[in-house]
């Protein structure tokens, strides 16, 4: 098939499911296979399109030229591809975890639930292979505003507040900083088409760059740095499939993706360097890995604490863009992907822990390992992985990222990033061990009624634990990739 | 000297009278007032303006060499059609205000609509 | 016939205004309205290639020529503005017969229809005369017609509200004849043309900027710009809703048309820009204006008094771009007129299809909207996008131009402030949609009747809704007249 097709094919296919699910929806069976469906078929195409890529097919598609010099177009990147590859294949996945979950919890407005996903994926392909930086711009936007239903789904007053702080965080940077910084890279650049070593002219002064870094890493809400993090734990109100995939995935790594795409297309490793703000935010980047992590190691929520060290996690990938060597964008965007497997699997079992058991604190789960030990092995796998220990798919990122910034001379970083991996351990390992080995606090008579939670929840957790491992032995593919970022 | 502007110094003091009753006056009846003093200043420095020294009325005639420029009669005549056009429909606005409210003060307006 | 045009424009809502009187029955009288309101869209459209095509029309009242006689001149920028007004009245008269049926006594609906075209020749009118006192005859025939208009309100506070517009209306409107007045002694001509080539040669005497002056105070009480602004709120939220749409979609738009056309069009660019600090002063009000009206727009309980103050911030964003005195802020400034008519015609005829069938506009009773009237919900959030500036909607594009043209001058906090302001519309459209979406309903069961709106008020709602988008998408109609506009004015091509 043409390569535009495909591309093409991977934004409207989740459509055209919007309509299906809408037709059906009076049929949970068929509404759901047409979810899973259309998620299978999404990610055929873009395999599809890896094959092309790699052999060298390239894409420009322009939809419309909204103002002069400023369209909505398409082409293919590596590092879009790589997104577009982790979104594909999580997005089934998800899918059938939560058919298992929805039905397992007994969630209302579920076909709602279906529809808003799938217009946040079509969202998510169309972020992964945007041209320049309004389209990415445009759809950013639509994603954020596709998800609110779905962070508020239940309804509750809590979850319209944590809506309320998820949308005002979300809007208000990206209109007040990211646009602005938009508009005035239009007006110094001309353009804003994503070009490698970046589109400023020679000459443009520093501190007007440093202002407008600064604008990018704050107004990219998505990305979760400090002080703009709030509305990732305020989104986890949302059921646990949406915080799996959205929350863990495809909005945050929107977020980072955005900002690693500025960093490597917009400005260029080149420039970003010599920027004065650049070491600060640098440091930020590192400050927020830290506290990211302490203050998960203060939550009992589980979900809380999962949302806290995604934050961290988040900031590694920032911290790697801004160091800008290319070892540092290797290991960013390969932990894009690294981290995208481990977190959803950590998700998913929360998940899974909740429906089956109803729990949600961390405190009320030793002695779950022998109830349920499929979860409690996949949560175990899956945290090493976010450590970065072997046999983990995680280990590969962390080291180019440690690598990346030694080469950079920014010790300081390395110990950031050494630190937040013993935190890592202290506030991921206990809950697995302590499932496992841990004496178990309810009595006998309720313990015994514990059991696994769906099969397609299990199934799907099962998978995305087993990736992690594959990313360990096999990471080639993923590194080809994000190699291929720096030209 | 100011016997020269005359008229204009009457166009200011309508002016400032008409604008003072319109601010200062609660009664609806009253601002409708000061706002026809307020327009006919404007009239009456039009008219002023057209006049030329020791010339007649525009009438079209040979006995006479020095008009008054007619325009500002024109312009003039139209611009009291429409102040009249403007009163009548505050009056009329009024009568209904005073038939839904029971009052035209300012004042009591504001009261009742607080309440 | 073509060469008519910029005359038919006027005089055919003007002629359709007395033989409204004639026809009988209300559904007919509301087709004879429609369809005359119709003929002048399709005459505005067909001014407006004409202009493309040919350049600037003129046309002498009469056969009298230019100076002697009345000219009725079409230049880009008129032509765009009798676009915007004919349009939005078409479509909004499209929509509105339920609702107007509804909330106008059977008595007055001919007379309403009457005040209506009246309105309408009005606006048309300004825009179209080439000749200063005839934008004051203009002018004021159509505020005195939406005096009526706004006083056939249901809500006693209507009469209220439209007198009290009636008031400060009459003294801006005599203001701008005073300013008339200071020109003609000055220059001895009120042809616009005119006086634009002999001000210069005058521009250094006081009575010039005393006229000056006097036309843009008596210019701004119209457009309600702020701290002129107080008269709006009351008068948008109690007159009908249908004249509500009509008038935020076009009143103001033609005043702002107003502001243009004799600061840069009459006075000319360099006395504007070098005599008065126009731009300090009107940036510095533009922004008061879109912060106080915006803040205090968060605390309605009224949702017409809510997108009323919206309006006013609204057109502080335009008197920013004003205030810029470039080609680029002009034609930010033009472009929003356009994007805000579509965003506020849309968002007050939703309302209108609320008020049919709530009957109020109460955030309270707004509670559970969505579920009984999904179709004008779903246009409620998308107007308010539009309103707070998400792209692919209308107010993205003007925005976006609008901090362009600040950078452009290398105001940075001027630009900071622009998009600071989107954030309060944020605040406020987002309580709507979270009481429509998520409060549960008061009504309890929806066995009170309440359904979604009449499906002619949906149609019109959603042509306008789809115009947002569409526009925000496809943007070459709006930012190329706009451009050329602009260009135009700073030409002096006039």
């Amino acid at each position: 098939m043409e390569l535009s097709t495909l591309l093409h094919a991977t934004m409207f296919l989740p459509l055209v499911a919007v309509v299906g699910i809408l037709l059906c929806r009076h049929q949970p069976n068929i509404r759901d296979g047409i979810s899973l469906l259309a998620g299978v078929l999404v990610f055929a195409c873009v395999l599809a399109i890896h094959r092309q890529f790699m052999s060298g097919g390239d894409v420009d598609i322009t939809w419309v030229e909204i103002l002069p010099g400023l369209s909505l177009s398409f082409s293919l990147e590596s590092l879009g591809l790589l997104f577009a590859l982790i979104a594909g294949f999580l997005w089934p996945v998800t899918t059938l975890y939560a058919i298992g979950y929805m039905r397992g919890h007994h969630e209302k407005n579920q076909t709602r639930f279906y529809v808003f996903f799938a217009i946040a994926i079509a969202t998510v392909f169309a972020i992964a292979f945007s041209a320049n930086l309004f389209t990415l711009f445009v759809f950013y936007e639509v994603l954020t505003l596709c998800t609110y239903p779905l962070v508020t789904h239940a309804g509750t007053d809590k979850a319209k507040q944590g809506g309320r702080v998820y949308l005002g965080i979300l809007l208000s940077t990206s209109i007040l900083m990211f646009l602005l910084a938009m508009i005035t890279t239009w007006a110094i650049a001309g353009t804003l088409t994503f070009t490698s070593g970046g589109i400023f002219p020679e000459g443009t002064p520093a501190w007007l760059l440093s202002i407008l870094l600064a604008l990018y890493v704050f107004g990219i809400g998505k990305a979760a740095i400090m002080p703009f993090h709030r509305w990732l734990p305020a989104a986890m109100v949302a059921p646990t499939p949406v915080s799996a995939l959205l929350h863990a995935v495809a909005v945050v790594k929107a977020g980072v993706f955005t900002l690693l795409k500025v960093c490597v297309f917009v400005f260029g490793l080149e420039v970003l360097p010599s920027l004065p703000a650049t070491q600060w935010l640098i440091y930020l980047a590192g400050l927020t890995i830290v506290l990211a992590s302490l203050v998960a190691m203060r939550k009992d929520n589980l979900k809380a604490r999962l949302a806290y060290s995604t934050i961290g996690q988040l900031a590694y990938i920032t911290l790697g863009a801004l160091v800008a060597t290319e070892l540092a964008i290797v290991g960013s965007a390969m932990h894009i992907a690294m981290h995208a497997f481990g977190k959803i699997t950590l998700f998913f079992c929360a998940g899974a822990i909740m429906v089956a058991c109803h729990k949600t604190e961390v405190s009320q789960m030793a002695g779950l390992g022998k109830a349920m030990p499929v979860t409690m092995t996949a949560f175990l796998v899956a945290s090493v992985s976010i450590i970065g220990l072997p046999p983990g798919g995680g280990t590969w990122s962390k080291w180019y990222l440690i690598w990346g910034s030694l080469e950079a001379g920014q010790q300081l970083m390395v110990v950031a990033l050494l630190v937040s991996s013993l935190l890592n351990i202290a506030y991921l390992l206990p809950i697995p061990l302590q499932a496992f080995w841990g004496s178990s606090d309810t009595n006998v008579e309720s313990s015994s009624q514990l059991k696994e939670a769906p099969m397609p929840s299990l199934i799907a957790l099962v998978v995305t634990a087993f990736m992690t491992l594959v990313l360990f032995v096999y990471p080639n593919g993923v590194y080809d990739l994000a190699n291929r970022i720096n030209g | 000297m100011i016997l020269d502007l005359f008229n204009y110094w009457i166009v200011v003091i309508l002016m400032m009278v008409g604008l003072f009753i319109i601010v200062a006056r609660g009664n609806l009846v009253k601002k409708i007032i000061g706002l026809n003093i307020f327009q006919t200043s404007v009239f009456v420095f039009y008219i002023s303006v057209g006049k030329v020294q020791g010339g007649s009325a525009p009438i079209l005639s040979d006995s006479i060499e020095v008009y008054s420029n007619p325009l500002p009669h024109v312009l003039i005549l139209t611009a009291i059609v429409v102040g009249v056009a403007t009163t009548a429909l505050g009056l009329a606005l009024v009568i209904r205000i005073k038939e839904a409210y029971g009052s035209v003060e300012e004042d009591e307006l504001q009261v009742i609509d607080n309440q | 016939m073509l060469i008519h045009l910029p005359i038919l424009q006027v005089i055919i809502p003007l002629l359709g205004a007395p033989l409204c009187l004639m026809v009988k029955g209300s559904r007919f009288v509301w087709g004879f309205t429609l369809l005359v309101s119709l003929l002048a869209s399709m005459i505005s459209v067909a001014l407006l290639w004409q202009v493309e095509a040919n350049g600037t029309l003129s046309y002498a009242l009469g056969g009298w020529q230019a100076p002697i006689g009345i000219e009725y001149r079409i230049d880009i920028l008129s032509a765009y503005l009798l676009l915007i007004v004919s349009c939005m009245s078409t479509i909004v008269l499209l929509g509105g017969y339920r609702s107007i049926e509804k909330e106008i006594p059977v008595s007055n609906q001919s007379y309403f229809y009457v005040a209506y075209l009246l309105c309408l020749a009005g606006l048309l009118g300004i825009v179209a005369a080439g000749d200063a006192f005839n934008v004051f005859v203009f002018l004021e025939i159509s505020s005195l017609a939406s005096y009526i208009l706004i006083g056939l309100g249901k809500d006693r506070r209507a009469l209220w509200a439209s007198f009290q517009y009636l008031i400060v209306g009459t003294i801006g409107a005599t203001f701008i004849l005073i300013g008339v007045g200071y020109l003609y002694i000055m220059t001895g001509t009120l042809n616009m043309v005119d006086l634009a080539q002999r001000i210069p040669s005058v521009s250094e005497s006081t009575t010039v900027l005393v006229a000056f002056a006097f036309l843009i105070v008596g210019v701004c009480l119209k457009l309600a710009m702020f701290p002129l602004h107080v008269w709006l709120p009351n008068a948008y939220a109690f007159a009908p809703s249908i004249v509500t749409a009509f008038l935020a979609a076009s009143a103001t738009k033609v005043a702002v048309y107003l502001l243009f056309r004799f600061s840069f069009g009459v006075f000319g660019i360099e006395l504007t820009e070098s005599i008065l600090p126009l731009h300090e002063v009107f940036i510095g009000l533009g922004l008061a204006g879109v912060f106080a009206a915006s803040l205090v727009a968060v605390f309605q309980q009224n949702i017409k008094r809510l997108f009323a103050y919206s309006s006013v911030a609204q057109i502080g964003y335009m008197i920013v771009g004003y205030g810029l005195d470039s080609v680029a802020g002009s034609m930010a400034s033009l472009l929003h007129l356009f994007n805000h008519a579509l965003m506020k015609a849309s968002l007050f005829m939703a309302l209108a299809a609320v008020v049919y069938r709530l009957g109020s506009v109460q955030l309270k009773d707004l509670a559970g909207l969505a579920s009984v009237m999904p179709w004008t919900a779903a246009a409620i959030v998308i107007g308010g996008l539009s309103l707070v500036g998400v792209p692919l909607t209308v107010g993205f594009v003007s925005k976006w131009y609008l901090v362009l043209a600040a950078l452009e001058q290398d105001l940075w906090w001027v630009a900071l402030l622009l998009v600071v302001g989107s954030l309060l519309a944020i605040v406020y459209v987002w309580r709507i949609v979270e009481q429509m979406y998520f409060a549960p309903s008061t009504s309890g069961d929806q066995s009170d009747g309440t359904r979604e709106a009449p499906i002619g008020l949906l149609t019109a709602l959603w042509i306008l809704v789809i115009a947002n988008i569409y526009f925000g998408i496809d943007t070459r109609l709006p930012v190329g007249v706009a451009e050329l506009a602009a260009e135009h004015i700073f030409g002096g091509r006039l």
